[in-house]
């Protein structure tokens, strides 16, 4: 990792890293009497990790000139291990948190292991730790290759691989103590916040100034809807997060927005964060990998050019159907109702777009366990957002709300859509991100598939279920106009689903862990053997005869 | 003009609405512009193109 930097570079990265060693300590000594001092200790020891480690190596030989012919790969390899290890702890507090709905007496009354604290980590290790990695170790991939450009420097995308990496780990850490801002996806305090900024803007530049040394003139769709995440990510995080600490030695801070005004920059921020990170992003991981590996271009390049520009017009307005029945204006309700029922179009249109590019390629997906994972994740892909669309509609939404059939939704767009296709994706370019000729086995590959297919269906059946149940109980009036059943009628209809999910989460798990292990094997397989004729030469004997 | 609720709704439901039509025509008319066709067509050809996987040099 060090030997790839120039030495030019070794010289910045120790100025970054032993300036984050500062701030950390700043943060250390000003935050000793609150939560953010133990924040400043981790922020100080991730400079100094990363000071010694380039210190160590920074007298290394200078990286040859030749590299300049090859695509700069390395952050994506750590990238792709990155992925597999949140998924395995974003997944595995998952399956906890369901339990505990199940068996609530399993905090211990130990405050970190209460539901509240676990369930952000939860959240944020799957969505950001887990999806985030992917899209970052992903990107860097499909940005070269779609442009025929090295990535611009060495140094940047480290920045942005590790330095996202700190935010995820500052942000699980603080939710564990109890550090929250209490906005669902956006929980993380003011500095952390800050600090993901300065990475996403050097995310970006990356993408600029990668664009701008390529050799193809058209922009591969692929890369819109990468750009598109990355800067939308930016706006929704900034506004969203903009708030006023309560001083600089404290990790308290309170939001610009109150009231309603503050429930509707949330989910215009919770819902576009569904759109630009968890749909576009992977729709850009889609659009590459899924025709790559069916060996056939996608279907209609002119289609995936109208659902971009559908689903970045569109889904900036949707986010007011969470709030259906609130103090927010009735018309700014029917507003995001309309234009999540017209989601449908470029959302069907991408799906379609993905199946249709597997017409004629049936044969491989069945026989291919890889592009299998691809092929679902279109599919669900489409149910997902047929069931959202419909969802939004305010009379759907009056049975739907605030029951387990959001938490069904949600999950069969996070397990169905965007894992499969993170998955379908890894392995595909596992072997050749780490030069070799296949992966460990084809078989896990299968296993890993069955697990997480049949984890996902009893995870959203059973939560279907327990939603739709939910919702009735809750509506349901006897004669003289009373609630039939009490809120502690319907969590004991509810218990038998909620283990059934907790057993649909675990299959889940064991799949990412089968993935975890079959990527380890792969990677200590031996190298296939060199195929440059110059290495093909007897090697010469230790020992000449009469030596 | 005043920055109260009405100017804004006024605003998002005018201009709002003009908008959202004008980028659309923008977008679809870009789409079908008969000389755009050959770069699309290759550029969807670029994911499944058997070539060496290295940067080109300038």
């Amino acid at each position: 990792m060090i030997a790839d930097l120039t030495r030019a570079e070794r010289l910045w990265a120790m100025l970054i890293l032993g300036a984050l060693g500062l701030i950390g300590l700043a943060m250390a000594i000003g935050g000793r009497n609150d939560l953010l001092g133990i924040h400043g200790w981790i922020v100080l020891a991730a400079g100094l990790a990363g000071f010694i480690a380039v210190m160590r190596g920074r007298d290394a030989p200078e990286p040859s000139a030749e590299r300049l012919n090859e695509y700069y790969d390395a952050p994506t390899r750590v990238g792709l291990i990155l992925t597999l290890l949140w998924a395995v702890v974003g997944m595995g507090v998952g399956f906890w948190v369901a339990a505990l709905l199940a068996w609530p007496d399993m905090t211990f009354d130990v405050p970190w292991l209460s539901f509240g604290r676990l369930r952000p980590v939860h959240t944020s290790g799957v969505i950001f730790g887990f999806g985030g990695n992917a899209l970052i170790a992903t990107s860097f991939h499909v940005l070269q290759r779609t442009t025929r450009a090295r990535l611009p420097d060495q140094i940047s995308p480290w920045f942005v691989l590790l330095g996202y990496n700190l935010f995820c780990v500052i942000a699980a850490s603080g939710y564990l103590m109890g550090l929250t801002q209490s906005k669902e996806y956006a929980e993380p305090e003011w500095y952390a916040d800050i600090w993901l900024v300065v990475v996403w803007v050097v995310y970006f530049a990356i993408y600029m100034r990668t664009l701008a040394r390529r050799k193809e003139p058209h922009i591969y769709v692929a890369n819109w809807y990468y750009m598109a995440f990355i800067l939308v990510v930016a706006i929704l995080h900034i506004v969203n997060n903009l708030a006023v600490p309560i001083s600089l030695d404290s990790a308290k801070s309170y939001s610009l927005f109150s009231g309603v005004q503050d429930a509707m920059t949330q989910w215009w921020y919770g819902h576009n964060a569904v759109a630009f990170f968890l749909t576009a992003g992977f729709l850009g991981m889609m659009y590459y990998y899924l025709p790559k590996r069916a060996g056939r271009p996608i279907f209609s390049y002119r289609m995936s050019i109208i659902s971009f520009w559908g689903i970045t017009f569109m889904y900036m307005w949707a986010g007011s159907h969470h709030l259906h029945y609130t103090a927010l204006p009735h018309w700014v309700q029917t507003l995001g109702m309309a234009f999540s029922v017209v989601l449908l179009v470029p959302s069907w249109a991408s799906a379609g777009n993905a199946l249709l590019t597997l017409n004629g390629a049936w044969h491989k997906v069945r026989d291919d366990a890889v592009l299998r994972f691809m092929a679902l994740a279109a599919i669900f892909y489409g149910i997902t957002t047929f069931e959202g669309s419909f969802m939004a509609i305010r009379a759907v939404n009056s049975l739907s709300h605030y029951t387990d059939w959001t938490i069904g939704h949600v999950h069969a767009g996070a397990l169905g859509w965007v894992a499969m296709i993170t998955f379908g994706s890894l392995y595909s370019i596992v072997p050749s991100m780490f030069k070799r000729e296949r992966i460990y086995s084809q078989k896990l590959v299968e296993v890993h598939f069955w697990l997480a297919l049949s984890g996902t269906v009893i995870y959203v059946f059973a939560m279907w279920n327990s939603g739709v149940t939910q919702g009735l109980m809750w509506r349901t009036y006897t004669e003289s106009g009373g609630l039939t059943y009490s809120f502690i009628d319907s969590l004991v209809a509810m218990h038998p689903y909620y283990i059934a999910r907790a057993f649909g989460g675990l299959l889940f798990l064991l799949g990412a862990l089968t993935a975890l292990y079959n990527v380890v094997m792969t990677i200590r397989m031996p190298a296939p053997a060199s195929d440059d004729p110059a290495l093909d030469i007897p090697a010469k004997p230790a020992l000449q005869a009469g030596e | 003009m005043p920055f109260d609720h009405d100017t804004v709704v006024g605003f998002s439901k005018s201009f709002g609405l003009f908008y959202l039509v004008a980028l659309s025509v923008i977008a679809l008319v870009w789409t079908y512009w008969p000389s755009n066709k050959k770069g699309f067509d290759e550029a969807a050809k670029r994911p499944v193109l058997e070539e060496e996987d290295r940067p080109w040099r300038g």
